[in-house]
């Protein structure tokens, strides 16, 4: 080496180093994967599992020989649950670090941030949460559930005999898109069900609400009003955990005015003593209660890189479904690039359709060959004393996602790319 | 399944039928009706739990509540246990187990079946020698009309006048559905004068009407009686609304209030504006964290007065904090208000920023002592015991306060500083060490705020961030230099954001006190109550 290329190599090394503190040397064969996850502010409750989840799947996938016979190498970021910094960091991602693939985002407001710069550089972006459907984009997969998917069955759930025959429903949401929209779905699908104007209440809180008691309060006298009642929560983030805490205090239990939850999974729950809670439902297309062989090895897989991690109270470490479907994404991916034998990213999306892939939830889940969204199976659950959801109600298999839902007037027709 | 065991369900069906014919004395459990719990319908499920209670013996008893808290699991033929801490019971014979049996299956209980399981376990313990557990049941019975016979074998035997008002109202809820108009009208008389919102939705289904808009009820004189007993239980619910109110808004401004009364110090009274109070919060409350992990490390067994050791921990802790950053920063800037507020707001990064690299990004979880969970429960009123704790905590706090700036020497001395800092060196008042002290005080006391904030909201390292703006604005409302002000406009937020929010929603309830207090300021920039006097324009 001449001092000419050491000067160079040390310039690099020294630029490389002072843009990019998260980024380590960079050995040539390696696959970059970007994690852009909220590690603090309000959302860090939810995504920070998110983010192990994906670097425990790396790992896992490296431990095997990697993809193509390279290593994955994750390049981790954090945007800090602000949702205009989201696009900058995926921005720097693609542009910077040069990533194949990027895995995250958890709130909608956050995916819908990062969607012009992932289709303005083609880049490619796999996320893992239930939303609200109304989206397709070339450049998205969404490996959570689409409103059909979570939303309505788990409505009709309440609706039916065995989730209590409800017939007033309050919806309750912080003040953003995910929410506004999967109401505005329900309260189509309501009224298509007979449910009057009347009998359904609508509310928002903030992001980061810490005040649920007259919120609370509001429902009770909500539910006096006759009719059996079910609340319908799309809270998201760190405010679960004081409208969990006030919903026990006061004394709100699940026979009598039963909450589903669409956002809050075992993970949420871990700071919440969930003994008054008990009966509250969640609905999703995984739970940690599941029992299956891909499960077991899931759990057992994730707990053990928690511990050798030290990640914080890792004596009660749980998996939820967006970690489940996290981890399906990575594989998915890995299993389309292996396919491709390449990353680039037409050639990627072109591979992912049909995909299948044994999941930790029990059933194969396939890639749809159109949508870009995964067929899942819906389960609703029921907290237990432990934190836990038992599983109540499930469908026999997975089902086909409609990311545009028929209840919004003008969908007609948009279900392909 | 094979056909040996399908042999054994038969035999055991078969059985289990031949007792319960042979009368009830007979079937104690009976192993069908056990294994029926299991059962993929949840119809069959339901039959079983009536079976089970039909019983109503200690061990029917033993299997429903081993139901409800989920501890019964099932073999794939059938074999119910009861899994207890370490043990594993026959759930049949009450006989420990000694071998645990493989592909034990948890039998899981929804929502439908837990209130069927209340509802007949109620009807079990009414019959309880013990009046607690019997005045309990009394108000967890489902007013059907199947409960009516054993609510009259109830009331024979109950002497408690208490408990024999809950069931003389559970009969009458039960006989609203009555085929005999006379017993419909009686009970309804009898309820027009309940406080229970559930009455009232019972209520409320006399005056339903079918898809033709025909009402269910026939007879027009019970409607009308209906009708006018939900308007009674209307008129008495509505106090009990505005009581419920009143205490949401007494709650948040009593939160507001400890938030706000160390600024009240700081700003108020030294004119520091200190961006970094909010921390000062968040500081106290990850004290209360840190003394909870202390005791579950080393004292378990007192692990639910955690909270009385926190409170002097976050006290000092943040004081410290306090003191520091006044010996090192802020006292090298008096006078000059932009860079303080530069400062402080720089320190406040530095803080989030320590807090996190030694805590980590996440929330950390600060549990409500055993002591602290649920409410207590007044008719329609429900007061939860975290919030009454923090609103006597708060006035607690205040009033320790006053005392020491009224009745000590240091207080007299941040007076004297306050009114005139010169006139106050020269009669030999040390105010460099009275602004120390004091500045210590403010921050002390903003620690004592977050860890009562760690009762009821999120402890994050962000947790500072959404209360210094509602602390500021509590200041400048209640006017500067004003202790008895910041109560005042504590109160007052908290109240009018708690009456506001049901009409409109928290969302705009937040924007609209904004505008209130920004219009309010602009029409009296001095706040509510202002200092007189020479000095303060000084």
């Amino acid at each position: 080496m001449n001092r000419k290329q050491f000067l160079g190599t040390l310039i690099g090394a020294g630029l490389s180093a002072a843009g990019l503190l998260s980024m380590p040397a960079v050995a040539a064969d390696t696959i970059k994967v970007g994690i852009l996850h909220s590690l603090s502010g309000t959302m860090a409750i939810s995504e920070t599992a998110l983010k192990n989840t994906a670097l425990m799947t790396i790992e896992e996938i490296n431990a095997k020989g990697g993809v193509l016979g390279r290593k994955l190498e994750a390049v981790v970021v954090d945007p800090a649950s602000n949702w205009p910094l989201f696009a900058e960091k995926a921005r720097q991602l693609i542009t910077q670090d040069k990533v194949s693939v990027v895995f995250g985002c958890w709130t909608s407001v956050s995916r819908k941030s990062v969607l012009p710069v992932f289709e303005e550089l083609n880049g490619l972006l796999f996320y893992p949460v239930q939303y609200e459907g109304e989206e397709l984009s070339q450049n998205v997969f969404y490996t959570g559930a689409a409103p059909n998917q979570q939303a309505i069955p788990a409505v009709e759930y309440l609706m039916s005999k065995d989730g209590g025959g409800a017939k007033r429903f309050v919806l309750l949401g912080t003040d953003y898109v995910y929410p506004r929209t999967t109401n505005k779905i329900l309260r189509a699908f309501l009224k298509s069900k007979g449910v009057a104007e009347a009998d359904i209440m609508e509310d928002y809180t903030p992001f980061g609400h810490s005040d649920y008691q007259t919120i609370i309060a509001k429902i009770k006298k909500f539910a006096g009003e006759g009719k059996k009642t079910a609340v319908i929560s799309t809270i998201n983030g760190d405010s679960n955990v004081p409208f969990y805490k006030e919903l026990g205090n006061q004394g709100l239990k699940a026979t009598d005015v039963p909450v589903v939850a669409f956002s809050v999974g075992e993970e949420e729950l871990r700071g919440v003593d969930t003994k008054p809670l008990v009966g509250h439902l969640a609905a999703w297309n995984y739970f940690m209660s599941v029992k299956n062989g891909e499960n077991t090895k899931f759990i057992k897989a994730y707990s053990e890189w928690a511990k050798k991690n030290n990640v914080p109270n890792l004596d009660t470490v749980v998996t939820n479904d967006p970690m489940e479907a996290t981890y399906v994404g990575i594989y998915m991916w890995k299993q389309a690039v292996e396919k491709a034998k390449s990353t680039d990213v037409d050639k990627v999306r072109k591979a992912m359709s049909g995909q299948t892939f044994k999941a930790p939830s029990g059933f194969v889940l396939k890639m749809d060959e159109t949508n870009h969204h995964l067929h899942k199976p819906v389960m609703i659950g029921e907290v237990q004393a432990d934190g836990q959801f038992d599983v109540v109600w499930k469908t026999k298999g997975p089902i086909r996602a409609q990311p545009w839902s028929p209840f919004i007037p003008g969908n007609e027709g948009k279900q392909k790319l | 399944m094979n056909r040996c065991n399908r042999l054994a369900t038969v035999v055991a069906v078969c059985l289990g039928l031949l007792l319960t014919l042979a009368g009830p004395a007979a079937a104690a459990l009976d192993a069908a009706a056990l294994a029926k719990l299991a059962s993929e319908d949840a119809n069959e499920r339901m039959e079983a739990i009536d079976a089970i209670a039909a019983g109503g013996d200690e061990a029917a008893m033993r299997v429903l509540t081993a139901l409800q808290d989920g501890l019964l699991r099932v073999t794939p033929k059938g074999q119910v246990f009861i899994k207890q801490r370490g043990s594993l019971l026959d759930a049949l014979t009450g006989a420990a187990v000694e071998t645990e049996p493989e592909d034990l299956a948890k039998i899981s209980i929804n929502n439908r079946m837990r209130s069927q399981v209340e509802g007949v376990m109620a009807g079990l313990r009414i019959f309880s020698t013990d009046p607690k557990q019997r005045l309990e049941a009394a108000r967890a019975i489902e007013p059907e009309e199947k409960m009516l016979a054993t609510l009259d074998k109830a009331l024979a035997r109950e002497s408690v006048a208490e408990i024999r008002d809950v069931l003389e109202v559970a009969r009458a809820a039960s006989q609203l559905r009555s085929g005999d108009t006379g017993a419909r009208l009686a009970a309804i008389t009898r309820l027009a004068g309940s406080r229970d919102p559930k009455i009232k939705t019972l209520l409320l289904a006399l005056l339903e009407t079918d898809a033709q808009s025909r009402p269910l009820e026939p007879d027009a004189r019970v409607r009308e009686a209906a009708a006018d007993a939900v308007r009674a239980i209307d008129r008495r619910l509505m106090v009990y609304d505005f009581a419920q109110r009143l205490f949401a808004g007494v709650s948040l401004g009593s939160i507001l209030m400890l938030a706000a009364l160390g600024l009240a110090i700081t700003y108020g009274l030294l004119g520091v504006i200190n961006m970094a109070h909010g921390e000062m919060l968040m500081i106290g409350a990850y004290a209360a964290y840190a003394t909870q992990s202390l005791f579950r490390a080393r004292f378990p067994g007192a692990l639910d007065w955690y909270l009385v050791c926190a409170v002097p921990v976050a006290f000092l802790s943040a004081a410290a904090v306090g003191v520091v950053l006044e010996r090192t920063v802020i006292r090298w800037l008096y006078g000059r208000p932009l860079e303080t507020l530069l400062a402080t707001w720089g320190i406040s990064l530095v803080l989030i920023q320590s807090v996190r690299q030694l805590f980590g990004a996440q929330n950390v979880e600060v549990a409500n002592p055993a002591w602290m969970s649920g409410g207590i429960e007044l008719a329609a009123l429900a007061l939860p015991w975290n919030r009454i704790v923090i609103i006597g905590f708060a006035l607690a706090v205040l009033l320790l306060m006053w005392l020491m700036l009224t009745r000590t020497r240091f207080g007299l001395f941040v007076r004297g500083v306050t009114q005139n800092r010169a006139m106050a060196a020269c009669v030999g008042v040390p105010t460099a060490r009275v602004d120390m002290l004091a500045f210590g005080l403010g921050s002390g006391i903003a620690g004592l705020a977050g860890c009562a904030l760690s009762q009821i909201g999120n402890v994050g390292p962000d947790l500072g961030q959404s209360y210094i703006i509602d602390s500021f604005m509590v200041v400048v409302l209640g006017g500067v230099g004003q202790l008895a002000g910041t109560v005042y406009a504590a109160l007052g937020l908290g109240v009018a954001s708690k009456f506001l929010e049901p009409y409109i929603g928290a969302v705009p309830t937040k924007i609209l006190i904004l505008v209130l207090i920004i219009a309010f300021i602009q029409k009296r920039p001095q706040g509510l109550f202002a200092l007189r006097g020479r000095s303060v324009e000084a």
